[in-house]
């Protein structure tokens, strides 16, 4: 099957007279490692937020599996399959780590709509959150808030959130944004280990991060795609050395 | 950490405390310990009713309100002219109300929860202005400015005859409301309750977890909206008058007033913050009749500056 996992068309978006999406043509495989790199203001998030319905886009089409998925509110495209992370780490912060999860779990069980059961009822749902914590190493800070978790903690809980409402197509927004270098190993140690069914994008300003993970990259400058292919391609470019990658990786 | 101590772990928090039978025995208490005083004890209970409900709205789902008076009133003269017209059969009568409120919950709830914050304050303080004038030019029906008098409510289950001395009354009130509680206990600590909680604390979340949070808020609104009905059907049954006060922007503040003095969010706030403000309130009031609202006053900026989180916060902070 060659259905792309997800695929965006002329995707377009402006603000007034500011364009920040133009006529974005974008395709993500089946499974992929895929990066979404630029430079500041590159338009990357507002990309995010309109694949994922944040956003309504001003033209174009955005599909899921080959699903015309443009005017599905957010909701239902979570429902499908697409998942997104924060860059700016976005928690329930006065629950528990635990309940973090739980709430995406039953989210996605649709038990959100259940009025009179205790919560505490549905074990299924706190167990399968409990061993998602388990596999991201957070169990034994399940019970406190996450107010009392690290920020590199705090950023694999976004992790587990999304993992939490089993994601066909999952983006990550700057995954380690914020957290010092010496913990983003331990971010991208799990990313590389999530399921190879699961087609990744990472938008991310870290370049050892991204040359790590992916396997092609696409370059955004101003709302448009400069350049689309593997890595050694990009690092290669010329045009990306000179707007973005200035002469770090000339090595 | 095992997998079924943090399951464990989890459901204890769902669980019911002894420590949440107090209000309940303290109220059955009350009963025998202030014969003379079941009127005003009748209303404190129905108005902790009132406060519960703007709690679920505003502690839980993070909905801010001004004009939660609107719910409250609707409800009391949907009782009262049931009552006044030949239908005073009270627990139908409760149910018409709570029906009445929910009704507008859901409509002004479909167009003001489209907005947040400051705006949605203004929007519900609209939809209550407008309820009471409403009222007030239906005067025909709601007697307007006079109040609504002239409310025969029938003996409950054909039997119990509110007397005169509330004995009856109390006790109803005293069902009602933990039926109501219980309902909002359990609604509290559901997967829809604590996904509210989760709009509260973070609606881009919410939204990026799958949730319908407009779809949520509403219902909560709604819901609430039917137990503030409740509580306005109530103290109209046992005071046998309605008034536009009970649509009043002053009942609307006066309630998030209590609310906050007892703690938000807590489900239990309502119990502590009612009775402190209502007995206070009868008894500044009768010493000072003119001034009154000054010690209602003091004693609020006292729990903003040294009481965050209402009593009950207190009581957190003292525990840790």
């Amino acid at each position: 099957m060659n259905t792309p996992a997800l695929e965006t068309r002329g995707l377009h978006k402006s603000f007034g007279a500011l364009t920040v999406a133009n006529a974005v043509e974008f395709r993500l495989d089946r499974g992929a490692r895929h990066a979404l790199i630029g430079p500041n203001g590159a338009g990357k998030t507002t990309f995010v937020n309109l694949v994922t319905g944040a956003l309504r886009p001003s033209a174009g089409q955005i599909c899921l599996d080959g699903a015309d998925i443009t005017h599905l509110p957010q909701a239902a495209r979570v429902r499908r399959g697409l998942v997104r992370t924060f860059q700016i780490t976005a928690l329930f912060r006065r629950l528990t780590v635990l309940e973090n999860v739980t709430l995406a779990v039953c989210e996605r069980e649709g038990l959100g709509r259940e009025l009179l059961r205790p919560a505490g009822r549905h074990r299924a749902a706190i167990e399968e959150a409990f061993a998602l914590l388990e596999q991201l190493g957070l169990a034994d800070e399940a019970l406190r808030p996450v107010t009392a978790l690290a920020y590199g903690r705090q950023r694999l809980l976004e992790i587990a959130i999304a993992l939490g409402l089993l994601p066909k197509v999952l983006l990550l927004d700057e995954p380690a944004a914020g957290v010092p270098s010496g913990e983003s190993g331990m971010i991208i140690d799990v990313i590389d280990s999530l399921p190879p069914d699961i087609a990744l994008l990472i938008i991310e300003h870290d370049m050892d991060l991204v040359f790590r993970l992916a396997q092609r990259i696409t370059v955004l400058v101003q709302g448009s795609v400069l350049v689309e292919g593997p890595p050694e391609a990009i690092a290669a470019d010329a045009r990306v050395r000179q707007v973005y990658l200035g002469e770090r990786r000339s090595t | 950490m095992t997998p079924s101590r943090a399951v464990d772990a989890f459901a204890r928090r769902h669980r019911y405390s002894p420590l949440e039978a107090l209000p309940w025995l303290a109220a059955f208490a009350a009963y025998f310990v202030f014969p003379d005083y079941l009127a005003l004890s009748a209303q404190i209970l129905a108005t902790i009713l009132f406060a519960l409900s703007a709690d679920l709205v505003l502690g839980y789902a993070g909905i801010v309100t001004l004009g939660h008076a609107a719910f409250f009133g609707t409800g009391a003269y949907t009782a009262g002219i049931l009552a006044a017209h030949g239908w005073g059969e009270p627990i139908t009568g409760l149910l018409a109300g709570a029906l009445a409120a929910a009704l507008l919950g859901f409509l002004s709830g479909l167009v003001v929860l489209r907005t947040t914050g400051l705006a949605l304050l203004m929007q519900t303080l609209v939809v209550a202005t407008m309820v009471t004038e409403a009222a007030n030019k239906a005067s025909f029906i709601t007697g307007g400015d006079d109040g609504m008098q002239g409310m025969e409510v029938w003996p409950i289950f054909g039997r119990l005859r509110f007397d005169m001395f509330g004995h009856a009354g109390y006790f109803y009130c005293l069902t009602v409301v933990f039926l109501c509680w219980l309902l909002a206990r359990h609604i509290v600590h559901s997967p829809f309750g604590r996904s509210l909680t989760g709009i509260r604390e973070n609606v881009p979340r919410m939204h990026a977890i799958g949730a319908p949070v407009a779809q949520r808020r509403l219902t909560i609104y709604t819901i609430s909206a039917a137990l503030a009905g409740i509580s306005g059907a109530l103290i109209a049954q046992t005071t046998q008058f309605v008034s536009l006060s009970s649509l009043s922007l002053e009942r609307s503040g006066t309630v998030l007033i209590m609310l906050i003095i007892g703690g938000v969010g807590r489900l239990y706030g309502a119990f502590i913050g009612v009775p402190l403000y209502m007995i206070a309130q009868d008894r500044f009031s009768a010493a000072e009749p003119v001034y009154w609202y000054f010690w209602i006053g003091l004693l609020m900026v006292f729990v903003v500056v040294f009481a965050r989180g209402g009593v009950l916060g207190l009581f957190d902070r003292f525990r840790r």
